[in-house]
């Protein structure tokens, strides 16, 4: 005798939260936001642990007072939109983009060579996974060209590329730059194409001449730079252990203000004892004049001396939360703050973006080392362990495939269950193959601090959706048009 | 949406796609059906899924899964048994109760404890 038991519903997978006196729900199977109203939180709670069907829960409804037919209505409308499920359901994953999904940006290592040598840095450092003997050290006018060809060729359908000049030290192959921009400019021209550029400096090249080509090739400039003198001077050091601040601060001044057309971005990495965000970010954008600055802890083994320790990241969290109480502050009376950290998420949970890879790493995304031997990103270049492909032959999609393979959140066991992955995915492919070895491992040092950010950014976008929606429309404007 | 207050992108989406459904839905659509959007063809494309060792056709005799088969379904005939003796139901050869085999179920009251007290048939 076959039994039919009738389906109970659940809850589906959301975060619930509270911003503005008003509560929230982020749908994890969309990376939708809703506001929830009196009526939902009450089916919720009903579904708190436990699975009750349908006839039940509308019985429960209409024994608090409501409408036979508004209960059936409050139950469906919960039910189409996914936040509530009948029986249960195996984590709704994104779908991997397609195979030939166009390549949108190319990472150029203009250079491997570097005047600084900043004892954490993941290209030199002790992590380091390039493999650089025997290579060519500066990239060729050549390389630079295949590298811009197969960006048009690859780019299928999109309107703009973008190319990211990066080092090593940029800056000390700055004549290639030149050629390079002129060149890109006429080729994508050629082919119907926009384009834009950035570049990644340590900013001890710096010129006059320098900044006034940035400023009217609309370059965007990420400086890569630490804080005020004593912090930066602890690992941005010289070969002969000299600090590197004094060198660039009045090229930072000259940059900042010379730079008319383009955001200026501080970029800071945090380490053992570089954890006073604050103070950091206060002498970046107030004493210095930075328009954005973002922070991300370094890249390194479990045990390295400059890794930070749980502690140390709980206190930079910490700090981290009081500038994003600064930025909604800001947000709240229309102004732009200026923490990256929180503006990157605001984007991201604008659009709702609900990823199947971290980042564009190996899909729209690649580095180019100076030999021109492709890579997933500017992170893994020059490392043997991670060519896929080179310029002159164009990609390897059996080693893209595999990447891509492997870092699908579908693929991270440990993400299923989590309510931040729309957002994280796992995290950075490059930090998880220094950590475990596989850059397919989900990040799981950063799991709860990940989620504790995520939530932080939830209750910022909240407040602003019920006091200053206007902020948030201005702001994904200027997002689209950047 | 009237309890749901889409406030990003992808939140918007869902309400435009919840508005379309209930519209589909609606009397004034021609559909009287509250579950209107999950009643599907079986033919029509792309085709349902349906996971191997399940059937959705109960005609008898024709019960296979997707792929064709019968050695994974999730209701064998085993577990049916009375359903097949007693009424003829269904699929297979068990003895026939009306005529020939009246007593074969005799000594298995209950199918899941005595079912070993059931034998073959020599007619």
């Amino acid at each position: 005798m076959t039994v039919m038991q009738a389906p109970a519903y659940r809850r589906a997978e959301y975060h619930g939260f509270t911003a503005g006196g008003a509560d929230f729900v982020y749908l994890v199977s969309a990376g939708a936001i809703f506001e929830i109203d009196t009526d939902v939180q009450a089916v919720l709670s009903r579904l708190d642990g436990q699975d009750v069907a349908h006839a039940a829960l509308v019985r429960q409804l209409t024994g608090d007072g409501r409408d036979a037919a508004d209960a059936e209505a409050l139950v469906r409308e919960l039910r189409v939109a996914r936040l509530i499920q009948l029986g249960a359901a195996a984590p709704v994953m994104p779908q991997a983009p397609p195979a030939d999904f166009p390549l949108q940006a190319l990472v150029l290592n203009v250079t491997n060579q570097c005047n600084l040598a900043c004892t954490y840095c993941y290209e030199f450092g002790a992590d380091k996974i390039a493999t650089p003997a025997g290579k060519p050290k500066y990239m060729t006018l050549e390389t630079a060209k295949a590298s811009v060809d197969l960006l048009i060729a690859e780019a299928t359908g999109r309107k703009a590329v973008h190319i990211t000049f990066f080092g090593g030290e940029t800056l000390m192959n700055f004549k290639l730059l030149r050629d390079v921009v002129s060149y890109a400019n006429g080729a994508t021209a050629a082919a119907g194409k926009g384009i834009t550029y950035s570049l990644t400096t340590n900013a001890t090249l710096l010129t006059e001449e320098i900044v006034t080509f940035l400023s009217d090739n609309r370059i965007g400039v990420t400086v890569s730079m630490d804080g005020p003198p004593e912090v930066q001077d602890k690992h941005r050091v010289y070969k002969n252990g000299k600090g590197s601040y004094a060198v660039i601060e009045p090229r930072l001044r000259t940059l900042i203000a010379g730079h008319k057309t383009r955001a200026v971005t501080a970029r800071v990495t945090l380490t053992e004892g570089v954890t006073d965000v604050v103070r950091i970010f206060r002498h970046l954008k107030d004493d210095l004049g930075f328009h954005e600055v973002g922070f991300a802890p370094v890249t390194s083994g479990e045990t390295r001396a400059y890794s930070i320790d749980a502690n140390g990241m709980d206190d930079v969290l910490a700090q981290f939360g009081a500038l994003a109480e600064e930025w909604l502050e800001f947000a709240l009376r229309g102004e732009v703050h200026g923490f990256t950290n929180v503006s990157e998420t605001i984007s991201e949970l604008i659009s709702g973006v609900n990823k199947s890879h971290p980042c564009g790493a190996g899909l729209g995304l690649m580095g180019v080392s100076p030999s021109g031997d492709l890579s997933p990103c500017h992170r893994f270049t020059d490392a043997d362990t991670h060519v896929m492909g080179h310029v002159s032959s164009g990609i390897d999609r059996a080693k893209q495939g595999d990447f891509l393979a492997r870092g699908h959140v579908e693929a991270k066991y440990d993400c299923q269950s989590c309510w931040a992955r729309p957002l994280c995915a796992g995290g950075c492919h490059h930090e998880a193959f220094v950590r475990y070895g596989d850059t397919g491992h989900a990040n799981l040092h950063y799991c709860d601090w990940i989620r504790q950010w995520t939530d932080t950014c939830l209750r910022i976008y909240g407040e602003l959706a019920v006091k200053n929606p206007g902020f948030l429309e201005r702001f994904a404007e200027r997002k689209g048009l950047s | 949406m009237k309890h749901l207050r889409a406030i990003n992108k992808k939140a918007r989406a869902i309400d435009e796609a919840v508005a379309q459904i209930e519209a589909a839905a609606s009397p004034a659509a021609g559909a009287d059906a509250d579950m209107e959007e999950d009643v599907i063809a079986l033919q029509q494309q792309p085709r349902p899924h349906v996971p191997m060792g399940c059937t959705l056709s109960f005609s008898p005799g024709w019960e296979v899964d997707a792929g064709g088969g019968t050695a994974g379904l999730c209701q064998p005939v085993e577990r049916d048994i009375y359903d097949c003796y007693v009424t003829c139901f269904w699929p297979v050869q068990v003895p026939d109760h009306v005529n020939y085999s009246p007593d074969w179920a005799s000594n298995c009251a209950t199918a899941t404890k005595d079912w070993r007290n059931l034998d073959l048939v020599f007619p």
